[in-house]
């Protein structure tokens, strides 16, 4: 009897402690909406979404977001043109190119740039980018770039790996060349994946925070040039809110909001896209 | 057939090219660090009390040994049951698994600001735990718990279903047979996602700062505020004034993540081997 009683009673416990992952997203939601509410409300959606001028201590203060959301959005795409190239080849390499032995040594090295944290990337872009490309966008997306490529490479190597060896027999079996079959019926086979390798890596790019910081100058203002220096959405957050208080730390709450929002978005379509690639 | 080739050739060497960026740019990266870093590490950086003087990284290694140690404390339970429930106990079609997925999912793909700003609102200010250890670690432990929770059901899902069906068979209990037999097999799986989770700690800044807090301090109760040693080399970098002490333990944090690396790649092989 005290079997079945203490059966019921675990059965129960692994249930509850199934419901956390709920519970986390429910209260990160409710107190990220409770507390940024206020912002949009008083300075008016209109005006903080698209406002261009973000000066808190001015009187009256100005909460204009949209330099922050064009930089998270300059950035990302940069650090986009430059990882997924690299990482796509790179994917192609590892699945199709690689030489086994290589392979056991190569796979590591991207295993490590997956764990460098991003401090340390930050660490290396001020003293091995900066130099060259001053604290500016392009900076920024030289770092982000190969910050998301063992994100890239890993999602889209397996990705390729997936495709079925017949469509590259069948390729080679029509006379096309090793790369030619690689290229024109693998990779194509594998898009949806590759495609999902791709929004991984904006999820990656546009939530990072400590590495863009360190590099990309941080100054709130409408980007004007590659060279210059931006503020991306995380860096607003982080630098501000030491010293913030009421409506303009509300509107860093906010901030964080527009964040969500955006990396919300981007996971629907990353699990729509992995739907689609095991389908 | 000469377009063929010149289409193969350069192929090939697109391919090779992008492979010897990204090693290029690893191994110049380690580099780089080591040997900006390498010459800073002395004695004077692990004393026990930090100043301005010796900027010592020891509090900051302690407090991420003692951040770590809670923050796992408090996700492997959580991570580790809601994996056997989703494994063990679910049956097909419930609805419950659908929105726990969903809500994983959900959680994997949130950045670590987000979970900043919600550590510093719910923990920092609604249950008025302030800057603390404490807050930094309930922080900490639902960023990794969908990790923790997906390598735990794949080890579980690992386990051939004869282990359970001989449990069965021999007249032991459902509980019986998730903690005596599925379990023990499925640790090395369990393993190498809590060391994945390790690495994530330790290198995690952003959800830290505004919960943890930036304070060099060893921590006495769970209530101090303490810096981890990625914050505190974010904090030595804001300065501007010790980059190279920076640099010191950007080496600690490297090798922290070489170790884990290959200690996790130790646990796949031995699962790989063992299957």
């Amino acid at each position: 009897m005290s079997n079945r009683v203490k059966e019921k009673l675990m059965s129960a416990v692994f249930f509850t402690a199934a419901l956390t992952s709920i519970l986390a997203v429910g209260l990160i939601c409710t107190f990220l909406f409770v507390n940024g509410f206020p912002a949009f409300a008083k300075i008016g959606p209109l005006n903080f979404l698209l406002g261009t001028e973000w000066s808190p201590s001015d009187t009256p203060p100005l909460f204009g977001l949209l330099p922050m959301i064009v930089g998270s959005l300059y950035i990302t795409a940069g650090a986009i043109i430059i990882g997924v190239p690299i990482g796509v080849l790179m994917a192609v390499y590892l699945s199709h190119a690689c030489p086994k032995k290589f392979y056991k040594k190569i796979k590591p090295g991207v295993e490590l740039l997956a764990g460098i944290p991003s401090v340390v990337y930050g660490f290396f872009g001020m003293a091995a980018i900066v130099p060259f490309t001053g604290n500016s966008i392009l900076s920024a997306c030289i770092l982000l770039g190969i910050m998301i490529l063992p994100t890239v490479i890993g999602i889209a190597e397996s990705a390729l790996i997936a495709v079925p060896e017949q469509y590259y027999e069948g390729a080679l079996a029509l006379g096309a060349g090793h790369y030619r079959s690689v290229f024109s019926v693998v990779l194509p086979a594998a898009k949806s994946g590759i495609l999902a390798a791709v929004v991984l890596g904006v999820g990656r790019a546009i939530g990072e925070t400590m590495a863009v910081i360190m590099v990309a100058g941080n100054q709130a203002r409408m980007p004007v040039s590659l060279f210059r220096g931006v503020r991306t959405l995380t860096s607003n957050i982080v630098i501000e809110m030491g010293y913030a208080a009421e409506l303009h730390r509300e509107a860093l709450i906010a901030t964080g909001v527009v964040l969500f929002v955006f990396i919300l978005i981007i996971n629907l379509s990353f699990s729509a896209l992995k739907r689609r690639a095991n389908r | 057939m000469k377009k063929q080739n010149a289409f193969e050739l350069s192929a090939k060497i697109a391919t090779r090219a992008a492979a010897g960026i990204t090693i290029g740019t690893l191994v110049f990266l380690v580099g780089f660090i080591l040997v900006k870093g390498i010459p800073y590490i002395k004695p004077s950086l692990f004393s026990f009390t930090y100043n301005s003087e010796n900027v010592s990284l020891m509090p900051a290694l302690i407090s991420t040994i003692i951040m770590t140690l809670f923050s796992l404390l408090i996700a492997v339970p959580f991570g580790v049951f809601s994996a056997i429930y989703l494994t063990e106990y679910a049956g097909r079609g419930n609805k419950a698994v659908a929105l726990i997925r969903v809500t994983t999912e959900t959680l994997s793909g949130i950045p670590s600001i987000v979970y900043g700003l919600f550590g510093m609102l719910f923990f920092g200010a609604f249950l008025g735990w302030g800057f603390s250890l404490l807050a930094g670690a309930f922080t900490l432990a639902i960023m990794i718990l969908p990790l923790i929770m997906r390598s735990s059901e794949e080890a579980l899902k690992a386990v051939p279903d004869t282990y359970r069906e001989g449990a069965f068979g021999l007249g032991a209990g459902k509980l019986r047979t998730v903690f005596k037999i599925v379990l023990p097999s499925a640790i090395p799986g369990i393993l190498s996602g809590i060391i994945l989770a390790v690495g994530r700690i330790v290198g995690e800044t952003a959800a830290l700062i505004y919960t943890a807090g930036t304070v060099a301090q060893i921590p006495t109760n769970p209530m101090m505020s303490v810096r981890t040693l990625s914050v505190h080399m974010y904090a030595l970098s804001s300065e501007g004034l010790h980059m190279n002490e920076g640099y010191a333990t950007a080496v600690f944090l490297l090798l922290v993540v070489m170790l884990i690396n290959m200690v996790s790649a130790k646990i796949a092989k031995k699962i790989g081997g063992a299957v």
